[in-house]
């Protein structure tokens, strides 16, 4: 499971150009351009409080750019109208920050309400396909409990299995890693693997974990907060050793840094 | 054959983003069913079709078998998305009931991408019910469980009214430990702010006081009396009581979302490993903010209620002075005093039932909702409760 196996990038999925992201006068990044092809396994990454997360509400359209656009295909995605875009994002699989799962709702019920919603399954059928989410993410047997009854690292997993409900196009995850032990992060990082392997899904990760960002990224972005912009773009493990940013290649070298860029031990 | 294929018609919605899944060319549209069928003592499960979650429901054929399926045969399998492989755990877990180890069933014939996420899905053995509530099976057993909740929650009243005494004491004595200025932050919320609503509410129900009492009064051509009715009604019961139930409304329902959400985001477990006293520091400023506004409330609304019996006087030819004098004239100091009395008791209510209900607040967005109601319900029916109580001593004791 490495990065390399990767198929060639085809065209790219998602654009972003020349966009700045600002809470009314404040600005959190600036012209940021990059592209996320079909089936890539993209990272946003950066020190914290840099922006990844506004990134992230950027793409799918919770927030507007303060300038710039983002393209979907050839689509303008700050341009669509709402019915348009809701149509749009129901192909996106969304894990927020903190799981934001439904309270009220068991883990079986939070998973079953978009499929609900979006299908005219059986109810068996939905309840089978909820079981099989959860034990995607490590959770079988959780069916029946209610999110406040399990812990936040089990939250998040669930959260990752609500996101993964209707085999979403574009899966977003923000921070999946954190809280997750050793062993479920590796499982998660198989996961993500499998589901673009075999559903084809692209996916875009707000993560810091560095030992998932080298397995199985193939594509990312640092944003950097000194100069509030991106550092570098491209496929981390080679940005980790030849990357001209040295922010860039502190951030994938635990803050390491080697005499020359190229020099660094492996 | 395998290919990615894009199911959604290039037309007007999304005609550039493509919705990607496995699948095999070669064949077209087919219903998605299952065959379970026997051959040499193995159980052969053969899926065929389009296993789509906005195709047609998936046909089973065959009786199906109690033990999970030793093959399988796919040559007939178009496109699938993740129903397929819900619907094969699903046999899974049906034949295997769980145990804690992970289970290992065949997979044969399974396509390689299926078997990848089927082992995923089976890598963490199933989670055993064992700490669940089993719910009440029979009306004894529930009847049983409803009555030790009332024993535990009038237990936990007592409780938490002893810790308020406590905590008084710990405050007269100088070493209860809060911010003075939550302290006048609560003042000003359930005081000052409080002011529009009291109003309105007194105003008016010392005008329907009036009317309808003046109605009856005419009869006997005694409408002066009027106006002792209303102050009576006023000062004794409907001032207190009513400012009593806004109150509980407004600020008991506010105690305990407050806290409840405080509770909800760990920032009282916070507080205890700080060193403060959670309930020194969130409960007594309520509680001696509601005990020293509520009674200078009730005052108020004694006022205003009288003067909305004095418009309806008007109105009916009783002028405001004569009206004055004689409700001053049908009241003596304790009974004045009787509803500021009460309001003191219904202060602390309010508050001990807005925080209590916060504290044991479930740790959930929904149980903040549940806490409040409970706090305002609680309020209400211990207020009326002990109005009685209190109109039933005042009895005994002739005041
Ligand atoms: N709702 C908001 N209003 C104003 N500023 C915000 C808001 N949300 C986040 N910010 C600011 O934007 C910056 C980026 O936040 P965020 O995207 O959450 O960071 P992270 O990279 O840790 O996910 C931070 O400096 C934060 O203070
Ligand atoms: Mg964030």
């Amino acid at each position: 499971m490495t990065a390399q196996q990767h198929p060639p990038a085809t065209k790219p999925m998602i654009t972003a150009r020349d966009l700045t992201m600002a809470y009314d006068s404040f600005v959190v990044m600036r012209d940021l351009n990059f592209e996320i092809a079909e089936k890539d396994i993209f990272i946003i990454m950066g020190s914290s409080g840099c922006g990844k997360s506004t990134l992230m509400r950027h793409l799918i359209g919770l927030q507007e750019p303060a300038k710039g656009t983002i393209l979907y295909g050839d689509k303008d995605f700050t341009a669509t109208d709402p019915a348009e875009r809701g149509a749009f994002t129901r192909r996106f699989g969304v894990m927020y920050q903190s799981g934001a799962l439904w309270s009220s709702l068991t883990l079986a019920e939070n998973i079953a309400l978009p499929i609900e919603e979006n299908t005219r399954m059986t109810h068996k059928a939905i309840r089978d396909l909820a079981s099989y989410k959860l034990s995607l993410v490590g959770l079988s047997g959780y069916e029946d409990y209610y999110p406040s009854q399990i812990s936040g690292g089990m939250n998040k997993r669930a959260g990752i299995a609500r996101a993964m409900a209707l085999d979403p196009e574009i899966l977003f995850l923000d921070e999946p890693g954190a809280g997750l032990d050793p062993l479920s992060s590796r499982r998660l990082d198989e996961l993500i693997l499998r589901l673009r392997d075999s559903l084809g899904s692209t996916v875009v990760i707000v993560t810091h974990e560095l030992a998932s960002i080298l397995a199985i990224a193939n594509n990312s972005i640092f944003l950097d907060t000194a100069t509030r912009t991106q550092g570098a773009t491209g496929n981390p493990s080679e940005l980790r050793k030849h990357s001209e940013n040295p922010a860039v290649r502190l951030f994938l070298n635990r803050g390491e840094q080697p005499e020359t860029p190229t020099e660094i031990p492996t | 054959m395998a290919n990615f294929h894009i199911p959604f018609p290039r037309g007007k919605a999304c005609p550039d983003v493509i919705f990607l899944r496995y699948e095999d060319m070669s064949k077209s549209d087919a219903l998605p069913s299952a065959r379970w069928t026997k051959a040499d003592d193995k159980v052969v499960l053969e899926i065929s079709g389009d296993w789509l979650r906005d195709g047609p429901p998936p046909k089973i054929h065959g009786p199906a078998s109690h033990q999970a399926p030793d093959r399988y045969v796919t040559t007939e399998l178009g496109t699938f998305d993740s129903i397929l492989p819900a619907f094969i755990l699903a046999q899974f877990r049906t034949a295997n009931p769980p145990t804690g180890t992970p289970l290992e069933p065949s997979m044969e014939g399974l396509p390689a991408g299926l078997i990848g996420l089927l082992e995923l899905a089976l890598a963490v053995p199933e989670e055993i019910d064992a700490n669940k509530d089993a719910p009440a099976t029979s009306e004894i057993k529930k009847l049983g469980k409803a009555s030790i909740r009332v024993w535990e929650s009038l237990h936990q009243v007592a409780d938490f009214t002893g810790q308020a005494v406590i905590s008084m004491g710990r405050f007269v004595t100088g070493r209860a430990h809060f911010r003075a200025q939550d302290f006048w932050a609560i003042v000003q919320e359930c005081g000052v702010q409080a002011l529009p609503i009291v109003s309105l509410i007194s105003f008016l129900i010392g005008l329907i006081l009036a009317f309808v009492g003046n109605v009856q009064l005419a009869n006997f051509g005694a409408g002066l009396y009027v106006a002792d009715l209303v102050g009576i009604a006023m000062v004794r019961e409907m001032g207190v009581v009513m400012t009593a139930i806004i109150m509980s409304g407004r600020t008991g329902a506010a105690f305990a979302a407050h806290i409840g959400s405080m509770k909800v985001n760990e920032e009282i477990d916070a507080l205890r490993t700080f060193g403060f006293n959670p309930f020194d520091f969130l409960v007594l400023p309520r509680l001696l903010a509601l005990i020293l506004m509520l009674p200078i409330l009730t005052i108020y609304a004694n006022i205003v209620g009288i003067l909305g019996g004095m418009l309806v006087g008007a109105t009916v030819g009783i002028p405001p002075v004569l009206y004055w004098n004689e409700t001053l004239s049908s009241l003596d100091m304790t009974t004045a005093s009787l509803g500021v009395f009460k309001s003191v008791f219904f202060g602390a209510v309010i508050a001990l039932s807005g925080c209590l209900e916060g504290m044991k607040c479930e740790n959930s967005s929904a149980g903040v909702g549940k806490a409040t109601t409970r706090a305002v319900v609680a309020s209400i029916t211990a207020i009326i409760v002990l109005d009685s109580g209190f109109a039933a001593i005042f009895t005994i004791l002739d005041i």
